[in-house]
């Protein structure tokens, strides 16, 4: 890698004002995709400024009707926290299914949604379940988040701190992995709160996206059968040596069924 | 059988070792003083260089040197193997450049060695040298390759043409497809494969001003064979005046053979500089470095008689070489694989033509089971295949053309005479222990759950330990195929055993320390066992082809008898007896028929504390040495049953029970046994469901990283049933055969049976590797179309 300046705040302000104005600064959380990264020598940072030792991003609790996660939780302890397996079991199925115990040991909430990588796990689960993305300089909706393959709403100088995830009354979450990365090559998560169903599919296209139809389809009657039928159109999903475009459309009705299975 | 000899499961002596970080790699070496090595290479797969500037990059921060092919005016790189073509000519041998001359031929090509005080120094200036590429047409398929008008890897080789050979008697072939009742045809492609051994390669050139000898450490599973190759082709230095040094190694599988251009590198460097050179590969670099594995494209037709027995087998394959001829590249397509199309059955006529063909890509050589694996494949598919077409059990269909227990030796159509085998009783062993009667009751079973189920047979047939040298001379080899072994006791009566094998994960330190346990009584603790340095070793061939134990194990076992007959004269001197009334049991030297003896102990101080000793007839010391050069192969063979449930929502394939029996001779270790098939299975299964290397339109390498290669993981695979019946070697001391790549070879076509049988029912009759969830998906909603997604 090339050389960087590393810093390690103890806080969120500080970390603020580490990266504030430097354009080429970044922020390292688990590292699962920056350090791999850096070691190919495909970015060149000035200032890698480490979140690890800010004890108020780490921690997940119960708020009302909520569950909220500090952006440094790592996978492994939302999969096997008791607070989110008892509130939102898909969530803590969701985490437990990222990647390979090395990365659900390493890897965080807030780095894997401020990286926003089109076949990661969690951004369906913070679509689906219509979650709130706290940073250090407000809140953001879920629907407002995500912009784009690799890309959000976050500025340069903001930092996420938790997530906060309204309980649903049933998620499930279903996802073919690649074989290779463990990546979704197509993952469905399914929600219904309070009548409405949020259906969010993430692998398939080029950033998470709702799947209306299966949404439409599901407020109607929530089964599995509901959304047998509902075709995912394969135009602008994504092709590689992976999965063609008309195969990862196809895995999102198949997903899409096992998910609502899932919530039971 | 012993606590600690032939036939106990010892536990593995180098395992503690391993297991609590205190292996000594390549990497682990540090020399003082030591500097660092990073190869610049080709991005292109095709490109003429027309200048290269290293002005920067001399200048940077920390560089000792910037060298480029124009600088390092050594030999190429030798090919040991040399084929002939059909019409006698020999093979197109291009120059294989240790750093570019003037053109690049595939991704990774090295093109110049930047070397400086630490690893990324040296990475920083090289991002200084300015390399001036023309970019030409370039290809990754062999049959492209073939094309007229394609590109043109190396003027030497015209229609990138290295060989068009054949083996096998076309006319008699060709008569038993005139009376053949019926005709299978199939089309195979055996996918190309990365090896990736967990540990990548490694080299260190260390050059000693005072005395001019050279050291190079390396990531080998052969150190003699590179040092023969490197002093007498590459770099022409005295052998004497260079050492090879193989440490652990962790993980060959074939591509830790071969002599590479890094290894010549840091030793030029070394010996210019006066200083230690380290070079140690990252993943990326092994992807497009280390020699990759199969790539063949077939067309076969089998030849049956009304009743399916075998009368003719005609085979057409194309291979891909990559871009340059790697050390064995030549010998695997040819006389490593068509020389086992006879598999397991008498078909008495087979012909064979082999395509070796150059092309835009990582060179192609030895992949654990090199050839075997890809006539395995094509044999158990086709006959899979007639078996399916003529609506006869593919068991049954099997037993009625196998090769009988009675008819050993048994000279093949294709050269090679096997010496051994009861192919019979291995395919009764894993038919029972799969529970073959029991299977149309497990498919109903999972029909319920709406999955597709499958069972999938494959017998193998293997030639490990290829030899003997006066054989393999006439075939091509340019190297002798022997082992040797030392066993140096010690005046206190421990034991140095020195091979010529080397142990790359094959756990030797336990399995030869048992040969000699068993045979002179003495404990495991006493005996170590050393190998991997050419300064300690005598010589040694190394290890690969499942050789270590039929042709090393051997070595160590004529030594020993060497040591034992020596051991006799001494215990005669020493008991007044006569030498032929002496007799040596249980580590003891006893006079037959009485309790006077010596223990082994005794006879090996009084070797070297010669007071009382027949001076003017021995010797002093115990110390012998051994040299075998085996008469024939050995063939290992078995039966494997893979059973496998497939998704048809997804297409998506789990392998649910994976049983074998397998024929291996004389097992010494069962422990380490069992554990070789299970690795060799995870490689086979790996080939057919996982792993596949994807080269794009440009040559450029698609799958080179574990992201986009799949490699096998522990949850993709069953708990395996492995089981072995013995028919002893004819022709070794030990009745050994080796064991190392059967489970490679004979998974892959087991898994695609299993896919296909799968399948069946709605029309599928084949499947390429490897069988992916996509491509299983097509299948299932277009059986005649299976495409893949790239």
């Amino acid at each position: 890698m090339y050389n960087f300046d590393y810093q390690r705040p103890q806080s969120v302000a500080d970390a603020s004002k580490a990266i504030a104005g430097k354009d080429e600064a970044k922020l390292l959380a688990g590292g699962m995709t920056l350090i791999p990264t850096l070691k190919q020598r495909l970015a060149k940072p000035s200032d890698l400024v480490d979140l690890g030792r800010i004890a108020e991003l780490k921690g997940i609790k119960r708020d009302g009707s909520a569950i909220v996660i500090g952006a440094m939780t790592r996978h492994a302890d939302v999969a096997s926290s008791d607070v989110v397996k008892s509130a939102i079991p898909a969530l803590a199925q969701l985490a437990g299914g990222i990647g390979d115990p090395q990365v659900r040991n390493r890897g965080t909430i807030g780095g894997s949604l401020a990286n926003n990588d089109p076949a990661a796990d969690y951004p369906a689960a913070v679509l689906g379940l219509n979650a709130t993305v706290i940073t250090n300089k407000r809140r953001i909706a879920a629907d407002d988040f995500f912009k784009g393959m690799f890309e959000t709403a976050l500025g340069q100088d903001e930092i996420i701190t938790a997530v906060s995830f309204p309980v649903a009354e049933k998620a499930g979450y279903s996802k073919f992995p690649n074989p290779a990365s463990r990546y979704a090559i197509v993952g469905v998560f399914v929600a219904r709160s309070g009548g409405h169903v949020r259906v969010a599919v993430t692998g398939a296209g080029p950033a998470v996206f709702h799947q209306k139809e299966m949404e439409a389809a599901l407020t109607r009657s929530f089964t599995p059968d509901a959304v047998a039928n509902v075709k995912q159109s394969a135009s602008g999903l994504n092709s590689d040596i992976h999965a063609s475009a008309e195969y990862r459309a196809h895995l999102v009705t198949v997903m899409a069924k096992r998910a609502v299975a899932a919530a039971g | 059988m012993t606590a600690t000899g032939i036939g106990a499961s010892v536990r593995r002596k180098e395992d503690a070792r391993f297991l609590t970080g205190k292996g000594n790699y390549v990497d682990d070496i540090s020399r003082p003083g030591q500097l660092h090595a990073y190869i610049l290479r080709s991005p292109h797969a095709h490109a003429e260089i027309r200048g290269v500037d290293t002005v920067q990059a001399k200048a940077a921060p920390g560089v000792a040197a910037v060298f480029t092919g124009a600088d390092m005016q050594v030999g190429g790189l030798p090919c040991g193997w040399l084929i002939h073509s059909k019409d006698g000519t020999p093979m197109a041998e291009p120059p294989h450049p240790v750093l570019a001359q003037g053109k690049v031929r595939h991704v990774g090509d090295p093109v110049a060695v930047v070397i400086a005080d630490t690893r990324d120094r040296a990475k920083d200036a090289a991002e200084l040298v300015k390399v001036d590429y023309k970019t030409l047409p370039a290809v990754a398929s062999a049959e492209a390759a073939l094309k007229p008008g394609a590109p043109r890897v190396h003027e030497a080789a015209a229609n990138n043409l290295c060989y068009d050979w054949h083996i096998g008697d076309e006319a008699a072939t060709k008569a038993a497809f005139a009376k053949a009742a019926h005709i299978t045809r199939l089309d195979v492609v055996n996918n190309r494969l990365v090896a990736n051994p967990m540990e990548p390669r490694a080299a260190i050139g260390d050059f000693d001003r005072g005395t001019g000898e050279y050291t190079l450490y390396t990531t080998t599973q052969n150190p003699h064979v590179i040092r023969l190759l490197m002093c007498a082709f590459v770099l022409q230095l005295p052998e004497h005046k260079v050492r090879v040094v193989a440490p652990d190694v962790g993980g060959g599988f074939g591509t830790k053979i071969f002599h590479y251009a890094e290894e010549a590198i840091v030793t030029w460097a070394a010996g210019k500089l006066a200083k230690a050179v380290k070079w140690t590969a990252d993943r990326s670099e092994s992807f497009l470095s280390d020699a990759q594995g199969r790539d063949h494209v077939t067309h076969a037709e089998l030849a049956l008689d009304k009743d399916g027995k075998f009368l003719g087998l005609r085979v057409s394959t194309v291979a891909n070489l990559g871009a340059y001829l790697s050390t064995f590249g030549p010998a695997v397509p040819t006389y490593l694989y068509a020389t086992l199309l006879a598999g397991t059955y008498t078909t008495p006529a087979i012909y064979a033509e082999v395509k070796g063909v150059f092309t835009n890509t990582v060179p192609v050589d030895a992949y654990r089971g090199a050839g075997r694996p890809e006539a395995c494949f094509v044999v158990e598919r086709i006959v899979d295949k007639a078996a399916r077409e003529m609506k006869v059990d593919p068991a049954e269909l099997r037993r009625r053309n196998f090769i009988p227990k009675n008819a050993y030796p048994y000279q093949t159509p294709v050269a090679v005479v096997y010496d051994s085998g009861d192919y019979f009783s291995t395919l009764e062993m894993a038919l029972k222990a799969a529970d073959y009667d029991g299977f149309a009751k497990r498919r109903e079973e999972s029909a319920k759950r709406g999955k597709l189920r499958g069972l999938g047979l494959a017998t193998y047939i293997e030639a490990c330990g290829v030899a003997p040298s006066q054989l393999v001379g006439q075939l091509g080899a340019r190297a002798g195929l022997y082992e040797s072994a030392e066993v140096r006791v010690h005046p206190t009566g421990s034991i140095s055993v020195f091979t010529g094998s080397h142990s790359h994960g094959q756990g030797h330190e336990t399995t030869f320390a048992q040969l000699v346990s068993e045979r002179l009584g003495i404990p495991l603790e006493s005996i170590d066992i050393i190998h991997g340095d050419t300064n300690k070793i005598q010589f040694g061939m190394g290890t690969y082809g499942s050789r270590s134990l039929p042709v090393g194990g051997s070595a160590l076992v004529k030594a020993l008898d060497k040591i034992v007959n020596k051991g006799k004269k001494i215990a005669a001197h020493l008991l007044e007896a006569s030498e032929t009334d002496i007799e040596f049991k249980d580590g003891k030297f006893s006079i037959a028929g009485t309790d006077k003896n010596v223990p082994f102990g005794q006879v090996a101080f009084t070797a070297y504390v010669p007071h009382n000793y027949p001076s003017q007839e021995l010797e002093p010391g115990l110390d012998e040495t051994a040299f075998y050069d085996p008469a024939n192969f050995t063939y290992p063979s078995g039966a494997y049953v893979a059973e496998v449930e497939v998704d048809r929502d997804t297409g998506a394939v789990q392998l649910v029970n994976f049983t074998c029996a397998d024929d291996f001779g004389r097992i010494i270790n069962p422990m380490i046994v069992a554990g070789q098939v299970h690795g060799g299975l995870a490689q086979g299964i790996g080939q057919a469901l996982y792993e596949n290397t994807i080269y794009d339109k440009d040559a450029q390498l698609v799958t080179g990283s574990f992201m986009d290669y799949c490699m096998p993981r522990a949850d993709n695979l069953p708990s395996f049933t492995v089981d072995t019946h013995v028919t002893l070697c004819a022709h070794n001391p030990l009745g050994v055969k080796g064991c190392g790549e059967a489970g490679a070879i004979g998974a892959p076509v087991a898994v695609i049976n299993a896919v296909v049988d799968a399948l069946g029912p709605l029309g599928v009759t084949d499947l390429t590797m490897p069988a992916t969830a996509e491509k299983v998906w097509r299948a299932i909603h277009d059986p005649n179309m299976p495409k893949a997604a790239e």
